[in-house]
């Protein structure tokens, strides 16, 4: 062996020790590995991330000058209890929050029927196929299934031309239509918790309830809508939380109609401490439903 | 459940109007790419491919959907690698906070758009500004790996918490180091789970528009941007239409994917 290679070759082995040093000193310190696997991702989330939403929340309690709409760093609750008194941002509070209610109801009643048809009527062998075929659309982008609504709804498009024979109009831009269209945007985040739900519903507790006398109906009610509200839950926290920060489907569908996304986002040059005020609105009603909707179970169930 | 005939009946009706009430905007949208009228009415007065080839040469629609490419990719890479870890801290390490950690992680996506939008742009433009970094494609990248985070992580820590750690005690038994154990056997195993991760978070990525909006600095427009800027403009509205018909066409791919992995990811749920 030369001389050249010998080197070499220790120096390999001084390498391969190192790393094997190294790897053992990982393997005695959980915590030093746990140090290491987390700085990086903490610094990311905690500082830039949680740090920016606190600036943003703190500044909710400051003013600005309403000449230069520069901020001025004085601590008040005024945006808060403009929030409260202003009629104009209670009305809007309520129809966003009204807006997110219907958008929920609606993609339960609609994905119910169509989640029992493929989760237990449908043949075994198509059920995966349909599995796909609700999941699709969720990788469609956002911005074309508004814009396909607003096509339809546009003057003289589809929802016009079917309605024609009957002697109606489509609803044209408008509150209806911003319902309409983010109740098509989140329904297949309503319809998967609900197939997989009944599709898990085990058989036996369903032949039991038929052995002890009950009708279809009464198993429905009694077995079957029971074991499946948890997952109603879920997919409702998805349609309500997606509804209630939404502004851009109101902006495109929406006619002059405003939701409390839209007062944020005008607020945000002018009056940027009052739309931080406003944006605290949404994440509260979020968490508040978020609590309600944890009583039911559906957490456990996401 | 034995269910009536009617009730049968009545179940396939009512799946088969959601199902339409699914697809029919989708169809309408790849309809709509070949009408040769700038209105969406309804029928169209024919069918043309002539907008499909002045959209091939639209230089906006090609930049716009170069830039979100970019940030996709940046977006992603950075989500794969700190979704990564905390996966691994949270499934293999007790610690105090842990919850808490699995918290923060979705929080960004559980919160609305435009609060996380209005945050980040309010920080950038304090401690950036001042350094001389304005808005740009960077801060666009930034903005989506923080929820991109949560779809890799969310992934990665389903399939760390089902293989449980004795595969890699039973590796270093054998004699393999740390490095060793990572690289044969648990990497392996996380393989798939990282790759639906990286799919999901891209596609999470491509699509976004509220964090954009606020992130993106002068001249950075991302495809949904340029979409959203030219809806509303009657000149362009044919050339929409195209870029509108293509992206429902690739939304098939990741779909395609998915299944090709036949994986037990959650390549369906998008959060």
């Amino acid at each position: 062996m030369t001389a050249a290679a010998q080197t070499a070759e220790a120096a390999g082995r001084r390498s391969t020790g190192t790393v094997r040093r190294l790897a053992g000193m990982l393997h005695r310190r959980p915590r030093l590995r746990l140090s290491l696997l987390l700085t990086a991702p903490l610094l990311w989330l905690a500082v830039l991330y949680l740090g920016s939403l606190t600036v943003l929340f703190v500044s909710a309690f400051w003013t600005t000058n309403s000449f230069t709409s520069e901020v001025v760093k004085v601590w008040s609750a005024d945006n808060f209890r403009a929030l409260l008194t202003t009629p104009v941002y209670r009305q809007v509070i309520l129809r966003s929050i009204g807006v997110a209610l219907a958008v929920t109801v609606l993609c339960a009643v609609i994905a119910f029927p169509l989640a029992f048809y493929t989760a237990r009527v449908a043949r075994p062998r198509w059920r995966p196929l349909l599995v796909v075929a609700i999941l699709t659309p969720l990788w469609a982008s956002y911005l074309v299934k508004v814009y396909a609504w607003r096509l339809i709804l546009s003057q003289g498009g589809l929802a016009d031309w079917m309605l024609r024979p009957f002697g109606l109009s489509g609803p044209g831009f408008g509150l209806p239509a911003a319902v309409l269209t983010l109740t098509y945007l989140w329904l297949p985040y309503m319809i998967l918790p609900i197939h997989t739900a009944l599709e898990q519903l085990p058989d036996n507790l369903v032949d039991a309830s038929a052995d002890l006398g009950a009708r279809p109906g009464r198993t429905f009610r009694s077995v079957v809508l029971p074991m499946v509200l948890p997952s109603v839950a879920a997919g409702s926290i998805f349609t309500f939380s997606l509804s209630l920060g939404d502004y851009i489907t109101v902006q495109i569908v929406g006619g002059k109609t405003q939701l409390i996304g839209n007062l944020v986002y005008s607020n945000i040059e002018l009056n940027l401490p009052m739309a931080a005020a406003l944006g605290t609105v949404p994440v509260v009603v979020v968490v508040l439903y978020l609590l309600a909707m944890r009583r039911t179970g559906a957490l456990s169930s996401l | 459940m034995q269910l009536s005939p009617s009730a049968r009946i009545a179940l396939r009706v009512a799946a088969g109007f959601g199902f339409a009430v699914i697809y029919v905007p989708l169809l309408l949208v790849l309809v709509n790419s070949l009408n040769p009228d700038r209105s969406a009415s309804w029928p169209p007065p024919g069918l043309t491919a002539h907008w499909w080839s002045v959209a091939w040469h639209n230089s906006g629609a090609r930049s716009a959907l170069w830039t979100s490419v970019q940030a996709g990719l940046g977006a992603t890479g950075i989500a794969l690698v700190l979704g990564t870890l905390i996966a691994f801290a949270v499934a293999r390490h007790r610690f105090f906070g842990r919850g808490t950690v699995s918290f923060v992680v979705v929080l960004p996506i559980a919160l609305p758009g435009i609060v996380t939008g209005i945050a980040l742009n309010s920080a950038f433009s304090t401690v950036l500004e001042p350094l001389g970094v304005g808005l740009g494609l960077f801060t666009v990248v930034v903005g989506h790996a923080t929820f991109c985070i949560v779809v890799v992580f969310n992934n990665v820590v389903a399939r760390l918490r089902r293989t449980s750690g004795s595969y890699e005690e039973a590796a270093m038994d054998l004699g393999a180091d740390t490095f060793r154990a990572f690289a044969d056997v648990t990497f392996p195993l996380v393989r798939s789970a990282l790759f639906a991760g990286g799919l999901l978070a891209f596609a999470l990525s491509f699509d976004e528009i509220v964090v954009t909006t606020f992130t993106a600095g002068p001249g950075v427009e991302t495809l949904p941007i340029w979409i959203f800027d030219n809806m509303t403009r009657p000149q362009q509205a044919p050339v929409v239409n195209v870029v509108a018909a293509v992206l429902v066409l690739l939304s098939v791919v990741p779909i395609y994917i998915a299944q090709r992995l036949s994986s037990d990811t959650a390549t369906g749920s998008r959060v």
